[in-house]
């Protein structure tokens, strides 16, 4: 007898599309990857639906609707495994900048009908609501990573992921600081690899979009921008990014706050 | 009296999450609705109080598909705020960039998300079983697209390297010359996916629409132009917001455009191919002659040759502008802030993307308005499932919901970005 293929679900929440997408841009291995495994939940790319359940769902985006905060729930008892894929997910995403406000007031900016809107005060990521195996970082993520993730799931072995900082992979590259040799602010030093070192390669600052690397010493960098001009409100905004409610940013945003 | 309901709840292949309803009593479609409930993430109010020059990355989360469409339109309003023109080699690398987008997003659609409903396959990797080729060369093709993002942008998805005034890098001219090779296969294969698709079972359908594009006196549009369209719209993308209004209705979390003197609009490949038809590369005119279509194309199930066409122009373009590219001497021009209102509209792979921003003394965003073409489209797609389920109320229900799809996925509808789009219900009493 055959062996059954493995059955691999992709699920949006709050969230921009293109972390799902990064899976269609593995042009190259998309075929191969369609092979190895039976595509049985994917609805930006297929109308075919199979059901439950699965050995892999991935989860991208963040929790914002009371509709959704149920649905993950669902999700998490028809999957074998659950990762989480992007900044969304994993930190609550961009749209975490509400967390820090008043959701109402954001509502009736954008909205003529307030009362049409169904929200939550916060967007949260998954790990907040359910249980999640692996978090898989980057907004967006790196291809090559979520590859990497796939193959180690469906092989029954742990992704390797590095988690410490971009600094390590700008000497790997060769990259010339761009903090201490063109007095650039840069989040490098406090944020994890996963994009290849790509800002400082085009004489930019990291903007820090992988979230923060393990054990980031975020004070230690603040004083460093700060001695380079950054003002108060410079530092507020650099940590309230795209991660911004990842914990040791979110904290940093707040000791600027004011 | 018999009636019925098409619902779909959880629309496939297009970027986002909606539904579609439509209800159907006896012989008379009642009631059509787009629905979008991808949640809303308030962009325009967390744009509030942060730096200019954090709008384009910002911007650009707002769509993982056309990053650089969300890019292009900060900067091009935010420099019109601070009274900057760019022209020479920044220009030519922004439309450059733009080709790779379109390149990328047009054979993501017409490979992946849409020649399956003309072929009878639920996506393109059970249409690879029996079409491999054309799957694996549309691939490629989409490839070629994100190389030029990439080699430009840094990476495919959010690009790094666009910023206000220009660049962060700019690419030395040999960088190109592999990419430029990569792209004269492209060029060839778009004109082979026009001859593809132009073969494919077409249902006879049109409308009057008003098509609604961006026009350009020496060029097809991607950045620059004034707003036209085919019934007399003639104005400066900073009238728009005279001319243009946002609805907020019940059952979408997508704010829906229309014109204030008329009313709904088409904006995306077909507007722009019949407003701008003579400003197409000869290439890609012959193109869409040999494909059978005239300068004016009104069926929106002949996007996807229009698409096809518009990938043969990009690849064009691109190789064009490769070819005369110098690198400039600075990556950037200055940028100095100044209190302003600055205006933008760029044509995204999907239509023209509107921003505008407000800007104070020291270059902090006080307020800001993004309209995203799908939202610009929500009504045109209402429409026109009500006039197509209207003349195919006999067909079985699985094909007519099935093409009920197919119409919605005509307009490849992004509705992340339109949250502020899609299940399709129809539903007979």
């Amino acid at each position: 007898m055959a062996l059954r293929k493995p059955k691999l679900a992709v699920w949006k929440f709050s969230s921009c599309d293109g972390c799902q997408l990064s899976l269609l841009d593995c042009e190259d291995e998309l075929l191969a990857v369609a092979d190895a495994v039976e595509i049985a939940n994917f609805p930006e790319a297929s109308r075919a639906v199979v059901k439950g359940p699965y050995d892999l769902s991935l989860v991208e985006g963040s929790i914002t609707t009371p509709h959704d905060a149920e649905r993950i729930h669902g999700i998490r008892r028809t999957s074998k495994f659950l990762v989480t894929i992007g900044a969304c997910a994993t930190a609550g995403g961009i749209q975490a900048l509400r967390n820090f406000k008043d959701v109402k007031e954001f509502i009736s900016i954008v909205y003529a009908r307030p009362d049409y809107i169904e929200t939550l005060k916060k967007s949260t990521p998954i790990t907040d609501h359910v249980f999640v195996d692996f978090e898989l970082r980057g907004c967006p993520i790196n291809k090559y990573q979520l590859v990497e993730v796939l193959s180690a799931f469906l092989n029954g072995r742990k992704p390797n992921t590095p988690p410490h900082s971009v600094c390590v992979e700008c000497k790997q590259r060769g990259t010339v600081c761009v903090m201490v040799a063109h007095g650039t602010p840069c989040l490098g030093p406090v944020t994890q690899v996963g994009c290849g070192a790509l800002c400082p390669a085009y004489a930019r600052g990291c903007y820090g979009c992988f979230g923060p690397k393990e054990t980031p010493n975020t004070a230690s960098l603040s004083a460093w921008w700060s001695g380079l001009g950054a003002s108060e409100r410079d530092l507020m905004r650099a940590f309230r990014g795209f991660n911004a409610y990842a914990e040791p940013f979110r904290r940093e945003s707040e000791a600027h706050e004011k | 009296m018999k009636s019925r309901t098409i619902k779909v709840d959880y629309l496939a292949r297009v970027e986002g999450e909606g539904a579609l309803l439509v209800k159907i009593k006896g012989e008379q479609v009642t009631d059509v609705k787009l629905k979008i409930f991808e949640p809303p993430r308030f962009f325009e109010a967390f744009l509030r109080g942060r730096k200019f020059d954090e709008a384009p990355d910002i911007a650009a989360r707002i769509c993982g598909i056309c990053p650089i469409a969300y890019q292009m339109s900060a900067c091009h309003a935010i420099e019109d705020a601070f009274g900057i023109k760019i022209t020479g080699p920044i220009r030519d690398l922004r439309r450059l960039i733009y080709c790779g987008e379109w390149i990328e997003s047009h054979a993501l659609h017409v490979y992946l998300l849409h020649a399956p409903d003309f072929l009878g396959y639920e996506d393109a990797i059970r249409m690879a079983k029996n079409h491999p080729d054309e799957v694996k060369r549309g691939l490629r093709l989409k490839k070629a697209g994100n190389e030029i993002v990439r080699l430009l942008g840094g990476r495919e998805i959010h690009p790094i390297n666009v910023r206000v005034g220009g660049f962060y890098k700019t690419p030395v001219k040999r960088d190109f010359s592999a990419l430029a090779e990569e792209l004269k296969w492209a060029r060839d294969t778009a004109l082979a996916t026009v001859r593809w698709v132009a073969t494919f079972a077409f249902p006879d359908f049109d409308r009057d629409y008003e098509f609604v594009a961006l026009r350009h006196p020496d060029e097809y549009p991607f950045n620059e132009g004034r707003l036209v369209s085919n019934q007399g719209l003639d104005i400066a993308v900073r009238e728009y917001d005279q001319h243009f209004v946002e609805d907020h209705v019940a059952h979408s979390n997508a704010l829906q455009s229309r014109l204030t003197e008329r009313n709904s609009y088409f904006v995306g490949p077909l507007a722009r191919y019949n407003l701008n038809f003579d400003k197409l590369s000869p290439l890609a005119q012959e193109a869409a002659r040999s494909a059978g279509l005239g300068p004016v194309c009104r069926n929106p199930f002949q996007s996807i040759i229009v698409r096809s066409v518009e990938m043969v122009y990009a690849c064009d373009e691109a190789l064009r502008i490769i070819e005369h590219y110098e690198m400039p001497d600075k990556p950037a021009v200055n940028v100095e802030p100044r209190v302003g209102t600055g205006y933008g509209c760029t044509e995204a792979p999907r239509g023209i993307c509107y921003h505008r921003y407000r800007i104070d003394d020291r270059g902090i965003i006080v307020d800001c308005k993004i309209v995203p073409p799908t939202s610009q489209n929500q009504k045109t797609i209402e429409s026109d499932l009500r006039q197509f389920v209207q003349t195919n109320l006999l067909l079985p229900k699985d094909k007519l919901q099935w093409q009920c799809e197919q119409a919605i996925r005509n307009y490849d509808p992004c509705i992340s970005c339109a949250t502020h789009f899609l299940k399709l219900y129809i539903e007979s009493e």
